[in-house]
């Protein structure tokens, strides 16, 4: 028992900026606001790519981000784990806070920030030099773990926590790209979740893979926000009125409403809202 | 709208008589097959005529007597082995290669990932300059500047100290003129880099933006973004670029034979004389008068070519195993 | 703090990078600035009118130079040119333009073999074919030599430039009524015509500084030949094989002559190398 725990904490080390388990325990109660941007907006040069959102995002639940292509949706998504850092011209005024705490803010390290809010892509993007064992433990290797029994335990758990532990447990050692599109998108879903994200972003998840893929991800994602908060960009409605407690619409940069899915799909406040989900443009 | 002109409806829709259209296309056809085939024969005659005019050599000393054999005497017996060439060009190229790979590799990545547009363009083009350098101008060069600075800097401070302290390590250091392997060696790596560098860096470039962001969402620096996601990816490519510096350093002709030494027997040391297949040819060939020792430099061409056919081909099986493509590794 | 040191290291790499870097063009900078400095001296009036003849005349301080060494380069050069452009395109123009040619793969395979063949032994071919059966060393033999070289070169560089013209554009010409060698030769190629220069600009410059293939073909000259024809049927004197000649040499005059040769086989690398580049990204941004 002893043992789990001091493995438990090799891996939510300190370090990389989670509080003590007492703090945490309170802010990962149902409903609470887990993240919160606050004036957040997004410039590429003189160009306005996300401008002026306020949202919060509720802990352990679904939000859905939607809206026509080129609404700021992605912009705003990659905003929360500060992927734009690395685009050149790109730059962020406003808040987004974490547990309360700006990831902003000038002395904030964003390697810190990217362990603790992670990301899957649209497009599946193993290593394709790396087995799938080590692709799922790549997160890990970065900060120095490499007991092995250590690392087949979290291999175990984040590809059962992907649905994806059954189909390979047997090839391991197989490069990760000798997986299907469906099952390589399940892969970087495990890998993601092996370093024990509090937020997992998702940008159009299953918007290039087949039905019975994409199934399979929404499946598994009923069951991931119980232990991850979800951000979901998505372009299919419908999915998003299938999977999400919440649901931002965005338009041309533009946060038009945030509201619970049951009522934006059923009863939306605003009328592009309205126009939108009826088909009415986009 | 203006009354149709007869005349000019008549010319625009000729058509030009078949003739014109079939025979044309054969003659061209054939003319640009000509042309093909003389590439092709030229390639297939390399071999052949190398073969023929080395014969002699191979015939009186055997195929594989001829490259094991360790005497090279022009002079008395008219005996001729290969061997000391064949293993001057295996120790320099294979030595100048691991001596150019690490910067080579680090210039790559400093181009394509860290610096911006317009230093990378400049330090692409520089780099690629250095191969444009005539073999025979960094010959020079090295004859009056590098191989006596090589000599005053480090050479003969050595040999002094081994003289000193460990005479033992003497035969292994060698004479320390100046002109002989290591300056050949360190010369060469400098001028095969820009070809690992030009390939390693269009591969590194090739690298999709998304696996980049995959291993910065996981939380990596810079540099672990590109040991993690960026160079496996671009191996295959590095690798080529490896393999092309190597069959480079093979052929590698004149700066190597100013700057050799020269020496036509085993065995080589450190610091002292010796000799590389090309280096031999180009020292021997115009004194070359009696058949046999000319057949023996033709043969030596003959084996060199064998050799870089054989890295070519080796590059080829590689590339293919190594290469990436679309997410899937080969 | 495990962090602490990954961001250390981050910061080493790209000292270490960059470092690499500027050690890697150091040692261009610095050859390109001796040459200069040393044959700047050499380069005067008489290098370029006066020819080498013996030793003698140099360590006596007599009129000296390298006229019958430049002439010839360009004789040889030009004639390479001439042999291998046509060649050249014509291979080239077989690869791309018919691309389902059955002896196509057979053609690129040994067209990139030749590629990565060194020139020595390009220059031992041309001995064997052309030197024995003349019983002479010649300007002829040596073009032919430098026209071995720049052949494949010329060959995989037109094939890029025509591969790069889309396929519809010779569609066009072909639903217009042209047959396809018009197509061919009255569009894709003037079309291409930028690349194809380039590829040519390109091979020239490489065979322009090879000296082994000439040391054994041109031979070299210490005069110049007394007959016009003898440019092509007699030994002729090239840049690089006279550089490397000077600087083995034992002669101090000699080696300062070197590298006057140095600084116009340099010049001519760099311009053709300055115009290559300049002409390839001009193209690119004009597709654009």
């Amino acid at each position: 028992m002893e043992q789990a725990e001091a493995r438990k904490s090799l891996v939510t080390r300190a370090p990389y900026g989670r509080r003590p388990e007492g703090q945490a325990a309170e802010l990962r109660e149902l409903g609470k606001v887990r993240m919160q941007t606050r004036s957040l907006s997004v410039h590429y040069g003189t160009a306005v790519g996300v401008h002026d959102v306020t949202l919060p995002i509720y802990n352990q639940q679904i939000t859905a981000l939607i809206g026509p292509s080129g609404c700021g949706k992605t912009t705003f998504l990659r905003a929360l784990n500060r992927m734009h850092d690395q685009t050149r011209g790109a730059r962020v005024t406003g808040q987004a806070l974490l547990d309360g705490e700006d990831i902003y803010a000038p002395k904030i390290d964003p390697v810190i920030i990217r362990r603790r809010v992670g990301m899957v892509f649209q497009k599946p993007t193993p290593f394709p030099t790396m087995s799938i064992y080590d692709n799922v433990v790549a997160g890990l290797k970065l900060v120095g773990i490499r007991n092995t029994a250590l690392l087949d335990e979290v291999v175990e758990r984040a590809l059962h926590q992907a649905a994806l532990w059954d189909e390979v447990k047997d090839r391991l050692r197989n490069p990760g790209g000798s997986l299907s599109g469906g099952q390589q998108q399940r892969l970087s879903i495990a890998r993601a979740l092996a370093v024990e994200p509090e937020v997992l972003l998702m940008d159009e998840p299953t918007s290039s893979l087949d039905p019975q893929s994409t199934m399979r991800i929404e499946e598994l994602m009923a069951e991931l926000k119980t232990q991850v908060t979800i951000v979901i960009v998505t372009h299919n409605m419908q999915q998003a009125s299938r999977i999400s407690d919440h649901t931002a619409f965005f338009y041309v940069g533009d946060l038009v409403e945030f509201n619970p899915t049951r009522k934006m799909f059923t009863n939306p406040d605003e009328d592009r809202t309205e126009d939108y989900i009826t088909g009415r443009f986009g | 709208m203006p009354a149709a002109n007869p005349a000019i409806s008549a010319a625009v829709r000729r058509i030009p008589p078949p003739i014109y259209r079939w025979l044309g296309d054969r003659i061209f056809l054939a003319g640009v097959v000509l042309f093909g085939l003389s590439v092709m024969a030229l390639a297939v005659s390399l071999a052949l005529v190398l073969y023929r005019e080395g014969a002699a050599a191979i015939t009186t000393f055997g195929f594989f007597g001829f490259l094991k054999g360790t005497t090279w005497d022009p002079a008395l017996r008219l005996e001729f082995g290969a061997l000391p060439f064949l293993i001057g060009t295996l120790v320099t190229s294979i030595a100048a290669l691991a001596l150019s790979f690490p910067p080579a590799i680090a210039v790559a990545i400093f181009s394509a990932e860290y610096a911006p547009r317009w230093l990378a363009h400049i330090i692409d083009g520089l780099v690629d300059l250095i191969a444009a350098v005539p073999s025979v101008v960094v010959g020079i060069w090295g004859i009056f500047v590098f191989a006596p600075w090589m000599r005053e800097t480090f050479y003969m401070p050595a040999y002094l100290w081994a003289a000193d302290r460990h005479p033992d390590l003497l035969p292994l250091l060698g004479s320390p003129i100046g002109y002989g392997m290591t300056t050949a060696v360190i010369v060469l790596a400098l001028m095969i880099i820009p070809f690992t560098a030009a390939l390693s860096r269009d591969a590194i470039r090739l690298v999709p933006k998304e696996q980049r962001e995959a291993a910065l969402a996981l939380g990596a620096t810079r540099w672990e973004v590109i040991r993690m996601a960026v160079l496996p990816y671009a191996r295959s490519g590095i690798i080529a670029g490896a393999i092309l510096s190597f069959g480079r350093a093979i052929g590698e002709t004149m700066a190597v034979a100013m700057l050799i030494g020269n020496k036509n027997t085993l065995p080589f040391n450190l610091f002292g004389a010796a000799a590389t297949m090309p280096s031999v040819i180009v020292n021997e060939f115009r004194e070359a008068v009696e058949n046999l020792h000319l057949s023996s430099l033709m043969a030596i061409g003959f084996y060199l070519f064998l050799i870089s056919l054989l890295v070519n081909l080796f590059a080829a099986y590689l590339q293919r195993k190594m290469a990436v493509s679309g997410g899937r590794a080969v | 703090m495990n962090l602490k040191r990954r961001h250390w290291r981050d910061r080493l790499m790209l000292g270490v990078l960059s470092a690499a870097t500027v050690l890697v063009l150091i040692p261009l900078f610095i050859v390109i600035v001796y040459v200069v400095v040393q044959g700047i001296g050499a380069l005067n009036g008489d290098f370029f009118t006066k020819e080498l003849g013996s030793p003698a005349r140099a360590q006596m301080g007599q009129e000296t130079g390298l006229v019958h060494t430049i002439l010839g380069t360009m004789v040889v050069d030009l004639l390479a040119l001439l042999l291998a452009v046509p060649l050249g395109i014509g291979a080239g123009i077989m690869l791309s333009e018919y691309p389902d040619h059955r002896l196509n793969p057979l053609l690129r395979l040994l067209n990139d073999t030749l590629n990565g063949m060194p020139a020595i032994l390009k220059g031992l071919l041309a001995f064997a074919l052309i030197v024995k059966p003349m019983g002479t060393f010649s300007g002829f033999a040596g073009a032919v030599a430098l026209a071995f070289v720049m052949l494949p070169i010329i060959a995989r560089t037109t094939e890029s430039a025509l591969m790069i013209i889309p396929w519809s554009i010779r569609e066009a010409g072909l639903a217009l009524g042209l047959p396809r060698w018009r197509v061919v030769l009255s569009t894709i190629i003037p079309t291409a015509r930028v690349g194809l220069m380039t590829g040519i600009l390109i091979a020239f410059a490489r065979a322009a500084g090879e000296a082994a293939p000439l040391l054994f073909t041109s031979f070299g000259n210490n005069y110049l030949p007394s007959h016009w024809s003898g440019w092509l049927l007699g030994p002729v004197d090239t840049l690089p094989q006279r550089l490397y000649s000077l600087a083995i040499s034992p002669y101090k005059q000699w080696h300062e002559m070197g590298w006057a040769a140095g600084i116009i086989l340099l010049s001519m690398v760099i311009v053709a190398f300055v115009i290559g580049r300049l002409a390839w990204s001009g193209s690119r941004v004009a597709k654009r």
